[in-house]
């Protein structure tokens, strides 16, 4: 094979990871793309070679040794219960499954790359927090329970791989909330719901990552060969209220202390899953900084927050905009105007350094 | 009794349960025993309210007056049809259709809502009118951006500052000082005590230094002020943040004017008999976040803020149970209810010092708690010094 690079890619079975072993496929960089899940995937994989094995079995380590793998993007740490069972077989498939994926690469000698796909949902959200977190800040309030804690004791093995295998560059990217049309996950399926529930008086601050450009950021890292932990999101931030306006969805403001209980309310019918981590993030909202992606990582968003909540927004059923109508008509017979917007402060986003 | 029109009350004209065909039994026990049924045999038509929010009244039946009256806003022209009743009420129901305004022509409506628009705006009400809807209409589709602190500047602008600026001007007659020393642009770091029980010294300081110099202080704020519904979110759109070296770090070298109250709850929640001394200034973290980014410090000393609440009492049992810093008592608070939060009228004075230069220190300065110590000191001597000047000038608590 020579130059060529083989890759393997956990969580095929999903389409993120599907979609991410079929582009990589397709690279003209990269000889062999090997998928692996416990269950066959659903779609067509393209030129991918799928091996059925299970991460949290010892058997990974010998399709790495065979293979001859010399680059691992791991993707199958999960944020959903729902697709793997209880919140046990989880945890089992995100901790374990890791915990093991690591102890076969540690083994693995021709491996060089490590790329491992992660969430924002590391930094934990409270009103302690500063506006952006950077890389090296830690959560303010830890995670105790669910999928935040997955992604902290996840990101702890990767670090500790780091330091036993000095000779693998391992890419950690904590992404921001993935969001795209297709896009199943908690925060898009909540956004999904006919009326949205917020939660009374607070107003978070959300980012999003559109999911091309999730993909794009895991392309480059298996390309590029940068080592280190980066955010990754879109530009700029959307207040939810601001989201749902642009959505055009109708919402209802729940105080606080009810929140949870419809939220497993909400959960009971199968509607949404509104985890304690996801709200705690739609009470306080979170913001990361993203100069070191585009410094160090050298890699650069399509979609900037707004135009992913956009695209996301299209696919959704047109609420009803009485108000914004009746306000069109109106502002038709009168005279045009020229835009008297107060000047607008810097764009936000990371930019600044 | 078999041959009597019954139409059931509240029914719309439909009976209400069962088949359609027959009057619940209910509603039959309900309906007059004689067989010439009195006032109660029209169908009420649902109260539809009339466009100045009035219910139609509801007329007898022998009563020749219009059903619907034409709002005496407009003027009512004569091409409206009178609508006299000589047939039965529940006919004209019918012809009237859904709507009640339908008597009322399209030019009427035009007409009365120019001259609202002119009483509103004045004579050039079209552009000024077009401009409040374009505003609106951004607002209702999300279409403007928040920064990365989720500072809104379009609503900062428009809705907060104009709200507060009357209570600036009118009620407690700030008169500010030294203006000259917030640089018109670049990172500042302005210092200023903190009393009068509730923050309402940061909101003046706010609309005072938007108002003298077009830029927009950016407070920073205790966790506290972030966990509270409401308070934190509008806290955020004004532009304030957390106070944590980070964001004010990342605030002053994003060039912002940030503005820190650093005795905290210590300063706004002492007793009146303390007034105008200063309190520990935290742990000089704002000193080294100016050290760090090489931005000037601007004392602010404000007098006139410890008189609007004085506070004399603290309950500390309920404020440990509510988790709050303080239960404020004041001589009015609890005593008069609502009434008692309105803050007395005492006159104002924010005077802004000379700004302290931190660029001139090496790089590792921030490291050296003595330094930092120097300078905090440095800048607590000159707001308190400053105080009492102010109030030695000062005539009076309310002058």
């Amino acid at each position: 094979m020579g130059a060529g690079r083989t890759v393997l890619v956990t969580g095929v079975s999903r389409d993120l990871g599907r979609t991410l072993a079929r582009a990589l496929a397709t690279d003209p960089g990269i000889d062999r793309v090997i998928g692996v899940d416990v269950i066959p995937p659903r779609g067509d994989l393209g030129d991918v070679t799928f091996v059925r094995a299970d991460i949290r079995n010892p058997v990974i380590a010998k399709v790495i040794a065979k293979e001859d793998v010399d680059t691992v993007v791991h993707m199958s740490v999960i944020a959903t219960p729902g697709s793997a069972g209880a919140r046990g077989t989880m945890k089992e498939l995100n901790v374990i499954g890791t915990m093991q994926l690591l102890a076969a690469c540690q083994k693995a000698e021709g491996l060089r790359t490590l790329v491992v796909k992660s969430s924002t949902t590391a930094y934990g959200a409270s009103s302690r927090d500063p506006a952006m977190f950077t890389e090296d800040m830690e959560p303010r309030r830890p995670a105790r329970t669910g999928y935040a804690k997955d992604v902290v004791e996840v990101e702890q093995y990767v670090r500790g791989f780091a330091r036993r295998r000095p000779d693998v560059r391992v890419t950690l990217l904590r992404c921001a909330n993935v969001i795209g049309p297709r896009v199943a996950s908690p925060l898009a399926s909540y956004f999904r719901l006919p009326v949205i529930p917020t939660v009374l008086g607070f107003d978070p601050r959300l980012q999003f990552l559109h999911e091309t450009d999730l993909y794009r950021v895991l392309r480059h890292a298996v390309r590029e060969d940068r080592g280190g932990t980066f955010n990754v999101a879109g530009d700029g931030l959307l207040m939810l209220s601001q989201a749902l306006r642009r959505a055009g969805r109708p919402n209802v403001p729940v105080p606080g202390f009810a929140f949870g209980s419809l939220g497993s309310a909400l959960k009971s019918v199968r509607r949404a899953d509104l985890s304690p981590e996801l709200v705690a993030f739609l009470t306080y909202g979170r913001g990361v900084d993203t100069t070191r992606m585009r410094s160090e990582l050298g890699f650069e968003p399509q979609y900037t927050t707004s135009s992913a909540f956009a695209e996301f927004a299209a696919s959704l059923p047109p609420g009803a905009r009485r108000t914004e109508r009746v306000l069109g008509s109106l502002a038709e017979r009168l005279p045009a105007v020229d835009d008297d917007r107060p000047a607008q402060l810097t764009l936000a986003g990371g930019t600044d350094g | 009794m078999a041959d009597a029109e019954i139409i059931p009350i509240g029914t719309r004209g439909q009976p209400g349960r069962g088949t359609g065909k027959r009057p619940s039994a209910a509603a039959r026990g309900l309906a007059p025993k004689s067989a010439t049924p009195r006032k109660a045999a029209p169908a009420k038509k649902p109260a539809t309210p009339t466009p100045d929010g009035a219910p139609v009244e509801e007329r007898p039946v022998v009563d020749d007056t219009p059903v619907i009256e034409i709002p005496s806003l407009l003027d009512t022209p004569a091409d409206v049809p009178p609508t006299t009743s000589s047939t039965a009420p529940a006919a004209r129901t019918e012809e009237r259709g859904s709507s009640p305004l339908a008597g009322i022509p399209a030019g009427d409506w035009l007409s009365a809502f120019q001259h609202a628009s002119k009483e509103l705006f004045g004579d050039q009400w079209e552009p000024q009118l077009a401009r409040f809807l374009a505003f609106l209409r951004r607002r209702l589709t999300g279409d403007y951006t928040v920064d990365e602190y989720g500072f809104d500047a379009e609503v900062t602008e428009r809705f907060f500052m104009a709200a507060l600026r009357p209570v600036a001007q009118k009620w407690f007659r700030i008169e500010v000082r030294g203006i000259d020393n917030i640089p018109a642009e670049g990172g500042a770091l302005v210092v200023s005590n903190h009393s009068g029980t509730v923050p309402v010294d940061g909101l003046m300081t706010m609309v005072s230094i938007h108002d003298h110099t077009g830029r927009f202080l950016r407070p920073l704020g205790a966790d506290l002020v972030f966990r509270l519904p409401l308070v934190g979110s509008v806290a955020r759109k004004g532009g304030a943040t957390l106070a944590c070296s980070e964001d004010a770090e990342r605030m002053l070298r994003g060039g912002e004017l940030v503005g820190v109250w650093p005795e905290g709850f210590k300063g706004i929640g002492k007793p009146f008999s303390e007034r105008y001394k200063l309190q520990r200034f935290g742990r000089g973290g704002f000193v080294a976040a100016a050290l760090r980014t090489g931005v000037p410090i601007v004392p602010l000393s404000v007098v006139g803020a410890e008189e609007i609440y004085p506070l004399v009492g603290n309950i500390p049992s309920l404020a440990r149970l509510l988790g709050v810093p303080y239960i404020p008592i004041t001589p009015l608070f609890p005593l008069l209810g609502p009434l008692g939060l309105v803050p007395l009228p005492s006159k104002w004075l924010l005077e802004f010092g000379e700004p302290i230069r931190t660029d001139e220190y090496d790089a590792g300065a921030a490291d050296d708690p003595m330094l930092v110590f120097n300078v905090t000191d440095q800048v607590r001597e000159t707001i308190q010094q400053t105080l009492y000047s102010l109030l030695m000038q000062r005539e009076s608590v309310f002058r």
